[in-house]
Formats: C-alpha cells, sequence, structure tokens
C-alpha cells in the first residue's frame, strides 16, 4: 500500500506514457513527414549519384560531413554531462540524467549515419570490415563511435531497469515488453546492489570513450595536411564544442519537454540556471580555444593558412564567422553573465544561438579549409542543392520524432532516482556536508 | 624495380595542353555536362594551372604549368583510405583500385596538390563518344574517386609486348600519353634510379624543382624552370 502511494506522488511522470493527446500525434506526423521527404531526397540520390548535392571540387565535403560532426558533437550532452554530474554527485542531476542520455543515444545513431549518406558507394559499406585499414582516421571513428554507442546505450538502459519495472507492475499496453526488458527487477537490496555498481563502472568508463570519439573526429581533420585542418589543438577545441553545443541541445530538449508535459515541478528554475552556468564556462572555454587557434594561425602567418584565415574573418566565410562569434561567445556572455537575463527564456534563447553557433562553427571548419587549396587554384565555390538541406532537415526531424518516441514507451524523468533523492538524499548529503567541515571539538582543542 | 618519374621543361612547354587533352581521350576521362562544368566538377586528371600573368596591360598572358597528380614518394592520400583504393605499387606509381574505392572522398581532402577527381553523375556524355573509349582502361563507374596512374594500362601492355618478343623492356616501350603528345618535347618520362635513362639525366638541371617540396611529400614529377613558378 506504501509503495503504491509514492507512485501517486509521481504521477506527472507516468501521465505522457498513458495518455496522449491529438497535439502529440499532429506534431509527430508533420516531423514524419519532413523524414520521409528526406528518406526520397536520400533515394534520388542513391539512383543518381552524389551529383545532386551542391558538393563539386575543391569542396568535396560538405553538409554530410558537417551534420556527423555536429550530431556527434551534440551526443556529448548526455552521457558525458550526465556521467560527470553523477561522478560528482551533484543531487540537481536526478531530472536531468535520463533526457541527457536519450538524447545520446538518438543522436549518434542519426550522426552515425552521415558518413554512409555522404559515401558514394554506399554499397561497399562492408569493405570497410572486410579491408579496413586501422592507419586511416575514418576507421579510428568506426572504432570509437561504436564503442561510445554500445557504451552510451547500455548506460542509458541500466537506470531504467527500476523505472521499466514500475511501468510492469502498472500493467497497461507494454506490459509484455516491460516485462522482457526489465530482467525481473523487484527492487530488492541485492539487486539494487548489483544495479548501483554496474552503473558506477559504467559511468568511469564512459567518460574517456565520449571524450575520444570527438578527438577522433577531430583527427579525421587534423591528420590531413590541409591549411585550417592541420591543428594539434583539434581534440581538445572539438570535444569543448561538442560538450559545448551538448548542453544547449540538452537545454532546448528540457524546456521544449517541460512545456509539453507539464514537469514544472521536477525540472526547475534552478536546474536550468545551473546549466546555465555549465554553458556560461564552456562558452568562455571555447573561446579561448578558439582565440589560440586563430592567434596562432595569424602570427605564423603562412600563405596556404593565411588564405583560408582571410577567408574566413573577411572573405564569403565573415558573415558566417561573426554570426559564430556572435552566437557562441557574445549571447551567451551577456545572456548568462546576467541575473536579469538569466531567465528561463534567457537561457532558451541562448542555448538556441550556441546550437546554430556550433553549427556555424563545422561549417567555418570544413569548408573554407576545402575551398582554399593549397595550390593557387580558383576558391571553391559551395552551395548546398535542396538534397542536403532536406537531409540535415529530416535528421533533426528525425530527432525530435525519436526523442516523442521514447517519452511515450518510458518516463523521462528518472522515477526512482527522484524518489531516492527524495528519501535518502537529505540525509546522505547532510553526512557528506558534516565530513567536509571540521569537526567542532577539533577547533577547540586547536585553539586550546 | 624501376622508379618511374616524370621531368617537365617549363621553359620549352608553350602551354597548348594538348597533354591535358591526350590524356583525357587516352585514360576514358568522363566528359560533364555544361551546368555541372559550371560547377566545378570538370574531370580532368591533368589541368593547367595558372600561376602567373606575364606582361603589361592589355597584352597579358597567363603563366600555367601543367599539374597532375605527382606520384609522391610519401603519398599523403593513400595514408587516410580507410580500404586500401590508393596504394603505392613498388615501381613508385600511386595506383588507384577502382573497385574497392567507396568514395568517401578523404584522400580528395587530404591531397595537398588538389588532383584527385570524383565521378559525381553516372556517364553524361554523348554515347557517340563510346566509341573513342581506349579498350585499354576501364571506364569509372559514379561514386568513385580516380586520378593521373602514369598510364598504368601502357605499362602492362609494353611488359607483354617485351616478354612476348623476348628482350629486355627498353626505356621507349612505356611512355605517358602526355609525353607521347607533347609537341615541344617538354614532357620527359622514364625511370628515375636508371642512371642512363633520359629523365635521370635532365634531373642533374640546376632549374629542377618539385611542387611544394616543404610539405615532404617526395613528388616523382619535377619541373625545369628560370624562373621558380
Amino acid at each position: 500500500m506504501n509503495n503504491q502511494n509514492f507512485v501517486d506522488e509521481d504521477e506527472t511522470l507516468f501521465r505522457p506514457i498513458y495518455h496522449t493527446g491529438k497535439g502529440f500525434y499532429a506534431f509527430a506526423a508533420a516531423l514524419a513527414a519532413i523524414v520521409l521527404f528526406g528518406i526520397f531526397m536520400y533515394i534520388r540520390q542513391l539512383i543518381f549519384g552524389l551529383g545532386v548535392t551542391g558538393m563539386n571540387e575543391p569542396v568535396s565535403w560538405g553538409f554530410y560531413i558537417i551534420s556527423f560532426v555536429f550530431f556527434i558533437g551534440i551526443s556529448h550532452a548526455g552521457t558525458l554531462i550526465s556521467a560527470i554530474l553523477r561522478l560528482s554527485k551533484a543531487e540537481w542531476r536526478r531530472p536531468i540524467t535520463r533526457m541527457a542520455e536519450v538524447i545520446t543515444g538518438i543522436v549518434l545513431l542519426i550522426g552515425g549515419l552521415h558518413p554512409i549518406i555522404d559515401l558514394g558507394r554506399p554499397d561497399r559499406i562492408l569493405h570497410i570490415f572486410e579491408r579496413g585499414r586501422l592507419q586511416s582516421p575514418l576507421l579510428w571513428d568506426v572504432t570509437s563511435i561504436t564503442a561510445y554507442f554500445t557504451a552510451s546505450t547500455i548506460y542509458l538502459y541500466l537506470p531504467l531497469i527500476p523505472d521499466i519495472a514500475l511501468l510492469r507492475d502498472r500493467g497497461g499496453r507494454f506490459h509484455k515488453i516491460y516485462e522482457i526488458l526489465s530482467w525481473g527487477y523487484e527492487g530488492t537490496e541485492k539487486q539494487k546492489h548489483v544495479l548501483e555498481r554496474a552503473i558506477n563502472i559504467l559511468m568511469v568508463m564512459v567518460i574517456p570513450i565520449a571524450v575520444s570519439v570527438h578527438t577522433v573526429i577531430s583527427w579525421i581533420f587534423s591528420m590531413t595536411l590541409q591549411p585550417g585542418w592541420h591543428s594539434t589543438i583539434f581534440g581538445p577545441y572539438f570535444v569543448v564544442g561538442a560538450i559545448y553545443s551538448g548542453i544547449a541541445a540538452l537545454i532546448i530538449v528540457m524546456i521544449a519537454f517541460r512545456k509539453a508535459y507539464h514537469l514544472q515541478d521536477y525540472l526547475k528554475e534552478i536546474h536550468f540556471r545551473y546549466l546555465g552556468t555549465l554553458l556560461l564556462v564552456m562558452s568562455l572555454l571555447w573561446f579561448y580555444f578558439t582565440f589560440a587557434e586563430y592567434l596562432t594561425t595569424f602570427y605564423g602567418h603562412e600563405p596556404p593558412e593565411m588564405r583560408v584565415f582571410l577567408y574566413k574573418f573577411v572573405g564569403n566565410y565573415s558573415f558566417f564567422f561573426w554570426l559564430m562569434v556572435v552566437c557562441n561567445f557574445i549571447i551567451p556572455v551577456v545572456f548568462l553573465s546576467n541575473k536579469k537575463l538569466k531567465t528561463i527564456g534567457g537561457i532558451l534563447f541562448t542555448s538556441i544561438a550556441v546550437v546554430l553557433g556550433m553549427w556555424l562553427e563545422r561549417l567555418i571548419i570544413i569548408v573554407p579549409s576545402m575551398a582554399n587549396p593549397r595550390l593557387p587554384y580558383p576558391t571553391g565555390i559551395y552551395v548546398p542543392s535542396l538534397t542536403e538541406i532536406s537531409l540535415l532537415l529530416a535528421a533533426t526531424a528525425a530527432f525530435v520524432l525519436g526523442f516523442m518516441g521514447f517519452s511515450k514507451l518510458f518516463p523521462l524523468v528518472s522515477i526512482w532516482e527522484i524518489k531516492e533523492g527524495r528519501e535518502q538524499s537529505v540525509k546522505t548529503v547532510s553526512e557528506r556536508l558534516h565530513e567536509y567541515l571540521p569537526s567542532k571539538g577539533h577547533i577547540r582543542n586547536e585553539i586550546v | 624495380m624501376p622508379r618511374y618519374g616524370m621531368v617537365i621543361d617549363l621553359n620549352k612547354c608553350n602551354q597548348c595542353e594538348a597533354c591535358v587533352t591526350a590524356c583525357k581521350l587516352e585514360n576514358n576521362v568522363q566528359i560533364v555536362s555544361k551546368e555541372n562544368a559550371e560547377m566545378g566538377r570538370v574531370m580532368q586528371w591533368m589541368k593547367m594551372l595558372t600561376t602567373n600573368h606575364e606582361g603589361n596591360y592589355p597584352e597579358i598572358r597567363p603563366v600555367s604549368l601543367p599539374v597532375f597528380c605527382v606520384q609522391c614518394d610519401d603519398p599523403p592520400c593513400i595514408k587516410v583510405c580507410p580500404v586500401r583504393a590508393t596504394y603505392k605499387r613498388d615501381d613508385g606509381i600511386v595506383a588507384q583500385i577502382y573497385p574497392q574505392c567507396i568514395g568517401c572522398r578523404y584522400c580528395m581532402a587530404n591531397c595537398p596538390y588538389t588532383v584527385k577527381v570524383f565521378n559525381w553523375y553516372k556517364d553524361e556524355q554523348p554515347v557517340e563518344y563510346e566509341k573513342c573509349y581506349n579498350t585499354d582502361v576501364s571506364v569509372r563507374p559514379k561514386g568513385i574517386v580516380e586520378k593521373c596512374t602514369f598510364c598504368i594500362h601502357r605499362l602492362q601492355k609494353a611488359k607483354e609486348k617485351s616478354k612476348a618478343e623476348h628482350r629486355k623492356m627498353q626505356e621507349e616501350d612505356y611512355v605517358t600519353a602526355c609525353t607521347e603528345v607533347c609537341p615541344a618535347h617538354a614532357i620527359h618520362f622514364g625511370d628515375l634510379d636508371d642512371p642512363n635513362s633520359h629523365v635521370s639525366k635532365l634531373m642533374n638541371d640546376y632549374r629542377k624543382f618539385t611542387l611544394q617540396e616543404e610539405l615532404g611529400t617526395e613528388p616523382k614529377v619535377y619541373y625545369l624552370s628560370e624562373k621558380s613558378q
């Protein structure tokens, strides 16, 4: 009987699973239409060849590779943030971790598809496994992304088990699925202990894997000899950018679903203010890396490097470059360091700006270097075609659709962790706090 | 084992582009439609790169040099290929395996000379052109990368011919199409390791330089010029 009461307490979190409004279906249908159009355009590309894109020579990598780097970057929101917050025992993480982990899973699937979309001969994709060369950074990528996907899906699944058990006990539509997925979890002491241990091991493992993923993606570029790419700073620079865009995407998703599913009691303003501070820190870090990267290029003044540099700063891409600086640095610093502007609306605006800015950053890293070859060829021009734009939209729509689908099967906020927080954390945190502080008797002895 | 290379005397070159045309015909390089050409998808294994302009306005004339795969001894393209679709042969030629290429275009991104070309579309050229195909060279399908191979099919032919005639392969047996066609005799091709070959004698010229020597890719295509281009 006691248990039943607790379930009622968090009824808001169960509600989206059992009640679906008309608005949901309409929105999902619109998104599905965008995804289907994207699939249609991709099939068209399969039939006619990559000629239907805007890519050419020398700009032989375009929107697809940008999307690849961008979406994999977003994926760092998740697992990394959730693992770091769990590891540092930040109590405010409880309602956030689940959403962060879901983002990772979905976005990794979408991002990982992009290099395949970009292939001229996707029918030969198995050559990578059959006769892959491990010396190629592309193979490192395949390896680390697969490892990351595996680790982060398990990391999403494990903390989900107690919630699936709760859903199983309630019965309903997907009773059978929940029964299989919950692995007979009953919440006994032993099961809790094993689960906790598994989560602890995974969260430590997931951090280096996540860092490796975006480092390796940056190495695709920095291992080449191209001006603007061949830089030692790229590994950490990409990781910082990835976490940065990831937090921003997480905030957008949280605010959207907070409104849609009435989660105001769980995702309070304080959560967004904490995440906002994290975003501000990442913004400053990002600016530091960007500044260091471009200052060294400018000071060295090598002609091929300068050609790319000027193309970004004053040339054709200057609009995008300065828009990126505004989105990624000026807006976050103004909005997040000012108490009056650091409201949920302000943080949402900043996050949208950051996601846009980070997409522009990928564009600015990839296209200008390709458009300005080392030899004095004419500067390349890249205009994305309808195919590339619709596939970008389809990827974004697929992400939202995936998230919506997940929210109809599982709770978006970890119910058992909220309960655990309510029941135990107040006690454990105050105990922990006492551990940090010097004991009164100790001080007295010193003075005497 | 020979080490094939090329020496191009730019002081002899009159920029007639006969080599560009010969290369295109010899290797069945696709002719793309006008719209694609305007988008920057012209397929040329060998192209003229304008580096400078001579004279005073209005009598200026561009100074160009033929640029194609320089057959690096330390090629950046083969390092990054995920499926070994491009590799360096023992005789130094950087070759392509067309059926193996997955079309990721990583080699294009890493080529500091920007000489690799991609088949963006299926055959766009008029059907009549098929009659002019060189039957020794395979026609590449859409979606893969290709580049100059030093007319590797000619090497194959020369080897077979000399074997059939029970003699050693001579220097004249294997020449590339561009060398053969050059009216100014500016392009020389041969074995760089053979001290008696024509090219290795030309290598001693003080005018010798390679493109982007500073990158350490060690190209096997040398240029000779009074003025550095």
